[in-house]
This record gives C-alpha cells, structure tokens and sequence, in this order.
C-alpha cells in the first residue's frame, strides 16, 4: 500500500467504516510508515478537539431571548394562517 | 488506533410523539423540540455564516420554517436530519447575501486533490488544547476552520462536531455519499496541517514559544 492509498482511506478508517482485511491492510502500513502514522494520529486529534471545543456555544440569555422571537414569529403565522 | 465515535446520540423515542403534537398545533410540543435542537442549529448557522447576528437569525428563520412546513415532513429521515437540512439552506443564503462577489455552493469543489496533501508531518504535543489558553484555542480554531471552503467546513461540521452519519450529512445537504466522504476527507486534513503549527511538538520544534 502506497501513501496515497492509504490516505484516501484515511476517512473511513478513522470512522471504523472499513471491512477487517482493508483494516488490517491500512494498520500495516501505519507499523512501517512514519509519516502516515503522524498525519492519522494528528488528524484524530483534530476532529476530537474541534468536537470538545465547545466553539459557538449558545448563551443562556441569548437563547431566551430566541426561543421567545421563534415562538411568538411561530404564534403570529398559525394565526394569520388561520384567519385566511 | 481506536476509532472517532458518533457524539450524538439517537433521539429519545418521544420525538416522534413531539411532532405529531407539534402538527396537530401543539406548540408546546414544538417549543420542546426547539429546546431539543435550538443550541446544534446555533452552532451549525455559525460555522457555516462565521457571523454570529446571521447565525442568530438563522436559528429564528429555520424553527419558524420547520414550524409553518411541519405538515410536509415525511417522517422519512429523523426530524433532526431535516431541520438541518433547513438550517444549512437559510445559512447559506446569508452567506450568499454577504458574499455576493463570490458564489457559495455546496457543489464547488474548487481545488485539486493537491491541496490536501499533508505537507506538514512533525508530531503534536501530547495534550496540544493544553499549550493555550481556553480563549486562544477558540480563536486559533475559529480562524483555522474560517479560512476553509463553506462546502467543506460544511461538511466537517455536520459530520464530525455534531455527529451526523455520512447518510444523513449526504440527506441534509442533498449530496451523494462519496461526494460526502471527499470533502471530510479534505476538511479534515486540511484543518490538520493548517493546525500544525500552532500544536505541533515544540521539543526542538518551532512552535509556539
């Protein structure tokens, strides 16, 4: 397995979405290369940090203030609705 | 190597239960399912707009219309899968509004294979989150997944913050399943190598000093 075999299979490994002989085929190669090994472990990790992140977390009093806005713009469409 | 799991569970079975209340006019019922998902909407419509009054408005927009289109969901896919699916199309659109010099679609596919061939191989730290502070490392990772395609960090938000499977991000954002896998795969490793200098072993390295 070449380099760029084995990154094309990078996504589907990293997901566990692979049959065991392409698995075992990949692991394989990550005994011998270095390179690969660094860029799979290093590529896990960034879809782990971004995952615990917690970029972009909606506020407590932000989300008030939007359920509010969705529920009343919600209550005013059913009811015009209901007048046509 | 272990695998990445799923980070979001399968819904509570009540879901269902919730929408067909919510149909039936029950916005109670509606309101639960806006508490449900209200904080996964937010930070999808930011990613994708990276401005937080688009995102604000995004989140307005996409309840109210899954509430006035409640009667045409199917109950084919969850009805999670299909608020995203709302959501990402409102965040594009004010994306689109604010960009107009540039087209933004899910179907460009703008560069080569090229661009996402690591170059940058020098091994993290151990625990590289732990090299900044919380605020720094929000702000390396906000600028980092800025500086990606809307198509890709599209993807890469569906798929690996929120949890998403590949056939429910290729259901929401109406792509086929390889198309899916391509851009992960390139917004991953994309994010990885512009990521490496900021977390790479500084042991000998030149890192962050």
């Amino acid at each position: 397995m070449t380099c760029s075999e084995f990154l094309k299979e990078l996504t589907d490994y990293l997901d566990g979405a692979m049959d065991a002989q392409t698995k075992a085929e990949l692991e394989d190669h990550l005994q011998w290369c270095h390179n690969c090994f660094v860029v799979c472990n290093t590529t896990k990790m960034t879809i782990e940090i971004y995952r615990e992140s917690h970029l972009y977390e909606l506020p407590d009093d932000l989300r008030g203030k939007l359920r509010t806005a969705i529920l009343s713009r919600c209550k005013c469409s059913g009811e015009s609705k209901g007048e046509s | 190597m272990p695998t990445i799991q799923p980070k979001v569970e399968e819904p509570a079975g009540d879901e269902l239960r919730l929408v067909h209340a919510a149909k039936a006019g029950d916005i109670s019922a509606f309101e639960e399912l806006v508490k449900r998902y209200d904080r996964n909407v937010f930070r999808i419509a930011n990613h994708i707009t990276q401005n937080r009054e688009d995102a604000e408005d995004v989140v307005q927009d996409a309840f109210l219309k899954a509430y006035q289109n409640l009667a045409n969901f199917q109950e084919q896919s969850k009805f999670y899968t299909w608020l995203v699916r709302i959501a990402v199309n409102e965040a594009l659109m004010r994306l689109r509004r604010r960009r107009p010099e540039r087209m933004v679609s899910l179907d460009e596919d703008i560069k080569t294979e090229e661009d996402s061939m690591p170059r940058e191989v020098a091994d993290w730290a151990p625990n590289p989150e732990q090299l900044y502070s919380q605020g720094e490392l929000k702000e390396i990772l906000g600028k980092t997944i800025q500086g990606l395609p809307p198509s890709f960090r599209t993807v890469f938000v569906l798929r690996d913050v929120e949890g998403l499977s590949t056939e429910e991000t290729a259901d929401a954002l109406d792509l086929s399943i390889p198309a899916v896998k391509s851009r992960l795969l390139r917004a991953r490793l994309q994010l990885r190598e512009r990521l490496s200098k900021y977390f790479k072993n500084r042991v000998g390295g030149d890192g962050k000093q």
